[in-house]
């Protein structure tokens, strides 16, 4: 028995300090980017999220030149970006191409930050931690201020949750209710920006919104609550987060001996087969709600 | 004695640029009254809507609502949205999406509660929503979502509900339980309701007033008195005409030009009515 144990807790796990950051960071970013997941969704900008990873990404491969951490970079682009597309989207009455036409300018931006980092400075890692994370490498001096604006971005999300949730149904019921719209659009692009980046430097650019689409699409396949929606697909992340961390640790006795296997593969995989798993569950069925047999009989 | 109005525009002007969309718009509504407002596509319904809705602030002119003049948005008018687009999966119930309207202005997580329970219970039964109440508000169909956004204004505690084009979306039968069922409400409830249609057949029976709106110019009063000829024909600022087919309502225009008849209201033809509205 102690011996499985040991095969699944390996010796020096929690005593590592590496690992116990990983764990704080890493369930703090599953947990925000599994709650702003749900209403990713629900407000259908799922796009929007894959643009916040391009260039934060920018940001990190550039903040290598400057000499600070990649979160800075991360986070300083998302959260321009965020507000950016929101402001843009809003004027041009054309979200994706204001998304599209900020995507293509950092893309080009972070090729060019990149082939810098590598050709003169002595940063040949940084593609790798940019698009894959540094979850067993975070620099200790960024714990307190990822953990901060984490924790803040759960509070506000929290606390906004309920008007949030009138501007993602209609936008025309929030304005004549008195809810600032545009200031809870940008809001919430904020704490998306934030939940993105801070995923983005512990699972990678890659792969951070892996974080916030997939426990989310899995748990609204169990439930049609809002409220337990959330809260299902925040433990959904952590639970992949927390035993993607544990399989990384002990792939270090994996082959090849001593090398480990990266984190993000293993959190991209139990977020896939969390979402397998979810499909089993039973189609809800409401028969009670008359509407499908009543359209029918329209068409 | 004077009547009290819950609301009242008095000399409505709203100009975008050099076009006047709506020309001194005098409107007086009382409490319980039902009020269809009535006009085609780019008469300035949508415009007198967002007046009303404080959601824009006129060039000139007043609205008050309950006595007192208001400049921004109002707490006493329940909106209800045209429709609203959410995909089957949203994991948004019918009862969650009533709740908005009870607090979905406050700041914080919705704590459940027996007395939130009851009150949420209490507008679904009013608007016969009970049974697909739990049912996400994606899956439902055009005139259960229509239900759903009324009981959601309807827990705002409005002495107005708005109802900007309900009908539009809905198949005939739909569209008429609406109508019942929003001139049950305002009747119960003593709430003043002002439904948006471009067509004012389904009403007729059930508005106690029409307020039509053409060209910027309105009328307001009884349907016999407003819906005629010569009434309409000014509004426009050129003839047309009203047609009365089997109880139904036709407003065309365009005598005197060639012979071809025009149809004001949108497409909605007498005759082929159901038709048009069932494919």
């Amino acid at each position: 028995m102690t011996t499985v144990l040991h095969y699944v807790f390996a010796p020096g796990l929690l005593q590592s300090e590496e690992v116990l950051h990983a764990f704080l960071v890493g369930i703090l970013v599953a947990v925000i980017s599994g709650v702003v997941g749900v209403f990713v969704v629900l407000r259908g900008q799922s796009f929007v999220g894959h643009v916040l990873t391009d260039i934060g990404a920018a940001g990190a491969s550039g903040s290598f030149l400057v000499g600070v951490n990649a979160w800075y970079g991360f986070i300083s682009f998302g959260i321009l970006a965020g507000a950016g597309v929101e402001w843009l989207g809003d004027r041009a009455r054309n979200r994706d191409v204001a998304t599209g036409i900020i995507l293509s300018f950092a893309m080009g931006l972070g090729s060019l930050f990149l082939y810098f980092d590598t050709r003169f400075t002595s940063n040949a890692s940084a593609p790798m931690m940019v698009l894959f994370g540094s979850m067993f490498v975070l620099n200790p001096g960024v714990i307190p201020i990822v953990t901060f604006t984490g924790l803040a971005a759960l509070v506000v999300l929290l606390l906004i949750y309920r008007p949030l949730l009138v501007c993602s149904v209609n936008p025309e019921i929030a304005k004549t209710r008195g809810i600032p719209v545009r200031l809870v659009g940008i809001l919430f692009m904020i704490l998306l920006a934030i939940a993105i980046e801070d995923g983005s430097l512990v699972v990678g650019s890659l792969l951070s919104t892996a974080l916030i689409i997939g426990p989310p699409a899995t748990a609204i396949r169990l439930t049609s609550r809002i409220g337990l929606a959330s809260v299902l697909s925040a433990g959904i992340g952590v639970v992949a987060t927390g035993l993607g961390i544990l399989l990384a640790y002990d792939s270090y006795l994996w082959p090849p001996v001593h090398r480990g296997w990266p984190v993000s593969f293993f959190i991209a995989v139990l977020v896939l087969v969390f979402y397998l798993l979810s499909r089993l569950w039973p189609e809800r069925r409401y028969a009670q709600g008359a509407g499908s047999a009543r359209r029918e009989e329209v068409a | 004695m004077q009547v009290e109005h819950v609301l009242e525009l008095n000399d409505i002007v709203v100009q975008f640029g050099q076009r006047t969309v709506l020309d001194h718009i005098d409107v007086a509504i009382e409490a319980g009254e039902f009020v269809g407002l009535i006009g085609p596509n780019g008469a300035g319904k949508t415009t007198l809507l967002r007046v009303i809705l404080g959601l824009l602030s006129p060039n000139h002119g007043e609205v008050r609502v309950d006595g007192k003049s208001v400049r921004k948005r109002n707490r006493a008018i329940g909106y209800v949205p045209q429709k609203i687009h959410l995909d089957p999966d949203t994991p948004l119930r019918g009862r969650d999406l009533v709740g908005l309207g009870l607090d979905g202005h406050r700041f914080g997580v919705p704590l459940p509660s027996r007395k939130r329970r009851a009150r949420i219970d209490e507008v679904l039964e009013a608007v016969d929503a009970l049974r697909f109440a739990d049912a996400p508000v994606g899956r439902l169909s055009g005139g259960e979502q229509q239900r759903l956004l009324i009981a959601q204004a309807l827990l705002t505690d409005p002495k107005i509900l708005l109802l900007d084009e309900p009908l539009s979306n809905l198949d005939i039968r739909s569209a008429h339980e609406v109508v019942r069922l929003v001139g049950r409400l305002g009747k119960e409830r003593g709430i003043a309701v002002i439904l948006v249609a471009h067509d004012m057949n389904p009403l007729l029976g059930h508005m106690d007033k029409v307020l039509y709106l053409a060209e910027g110019h309105a009328a307001m009063g009884e349907v016999d008195a407003v819906i005629q000829s010569e009434v309409l024909s000014r509004l426009y600022g050129y003839e047309v005409e009203v047609l009365r087919v089997r109880g139904r309502v036709l407003v065309v225009g365009g005598r005197d030009e060639e012979a071809d008849v025009v149809d004001l209201l949108g497409g909605f033809h007498c005759g082929d009515h159901e038709d048009v509205m069932n494919s």
